[in-house]
């Protein structure tokens, strides 16, 4: 998911600072105000931030030959929204590029973007989903996890064929990246389900309202 | 419904745990390398479009880390991701906080 330094065209490394910056903005916004106006919830913020950073650390061979992350934006997705996830994945992706050369500075809106917006958007919609049919938190868990990865490496996919589809056709470039990337990232995303999925149901047997808490500020938000 | 709960975890940990070992036993009999997805990517762009030149090395130049300078950082990345999940779920533990109704 990582897209290296320079090697995204400056036009589009904007584009995605662009769009991904309101979201780090807001989600500045909305962190001050939940350490402000509910104190007791700053440890599961941590908690959502601490499995951003263990998760995303963790290099693991997957069954195309190649090793890749898991992002680790499940809990924080679903918890605390898209806004609040992209401000804990930005602090990983700076902590990434400054001292791994993993990632980059040009190509951090880009990877924002992907890891820290549009992933954990498409796990929220999963996660709500599932609830509304009655599917008990850790199952909605799992799934909402491994669509959150799946989904930040088919972005990521889609990023470079924008920006590299020209040369060689946009569905042929399509399918190089999707291949490295995505078909790379599904056992990966099934290993993430089942981790999230385990602490959420630890969390939901010790912290019950974690959960209901957040669906009455969902409903209010 | 203790037991059974420690079932789930240990269940859920030897899962995760055989599909590493799996995915690595079918890497060793296929002679993979594992090598990071994201370089992969970058291998993919020139492919695709052999006139691409990378336009910014990034603030660390050509100067490429150490391996053992690297997975020392992605250490300290995990432990202090562990450190602090490892702080709430002992805080969340304390019999005396734990009550039901």
């Amino acid at each position: 998911m990582h897209i290296m330094e320079g090697f995204l065209p400056w036009q589009w490394c904007l584009v995605w600072f662009v769009i991904a910056i309101p979201f780090v903005a807001i989600g500045v916004k909305k962190i001050i105000e939940i350490i402000r106006d509910h104190p007791e919830q700053k440890m599961t913020v941590a908690l959502a931030g601490a499995f951003i950073f263990l998760l995303s650390s963790l290099k693991l061979p997957s069954v195309t030959g190649s090793s890749s992350h898991p992002t680790g934006t499940g809990l924080s997705a679903v918890l605390y929204g898209v806004f609040c996830t992209s401000v804990l994945s930005t602090i990983v992706l700076i902590f990434q590029a400054l001292l791994l050369a993993h990632g980059g500075f040009s190509t951090l809106g880009a990877n924002v973007f992907s890891m820290g917006i549009a992933g954990p958007a498409a796990g929220i919609l999963v996660w709500l989903l599932l609830r509304k049919a009655n599917m008990s938190v850790p199952v909605s868990m799992f799934f909402a996890a491994m669509v959150a990865n799946l989904f930040t490496y088919v972005v990521t996919a889609l990023q470079l064929t924008l920006a590299f589809g020209g040369a060689a056709g946009y569905g042929t470039a399509f399918v190089e990246f999707m291949t490295v990337f995505a078909v790379t990232q599904i056992p990966l995303a099934l290993i993430e389900g089942v981790i999230f999925g385990m602490f959420a149901k630890y969390l939901s047997d010790t912290r019950p309202q974690i959960f209901g808490i957040d669906t009455a500020n969902e409903v209010t938000a | 419904m203790k037991m059974e709960n420690k079932w789930i975890y240990i269940i859920g940990f030897a899962v995760v745990a055989i599909m590493v070992l799996g995915i690595l036993a079918y890497g060793a009999s296929k002679d993979f390398e594992f090598g990071g997805a994201d370089d992969q990517g970058g291998d993919v762009i020139s492919d695709l479009d052999p006139e691409y030149e990378p336009w910014w090395d990034g603030i660390w130049g050509d100067y490429e880390l150490p391996g053992e300078t690297e997975s020392m950082l992605f250490a300290l990345q995990a432990a202090i991701g562990a450190v602090i999940i490892g702080y709430v779920i002992g805080r969340l533990h304390n019999p005396n906080k734990n009550k039901r109704e």
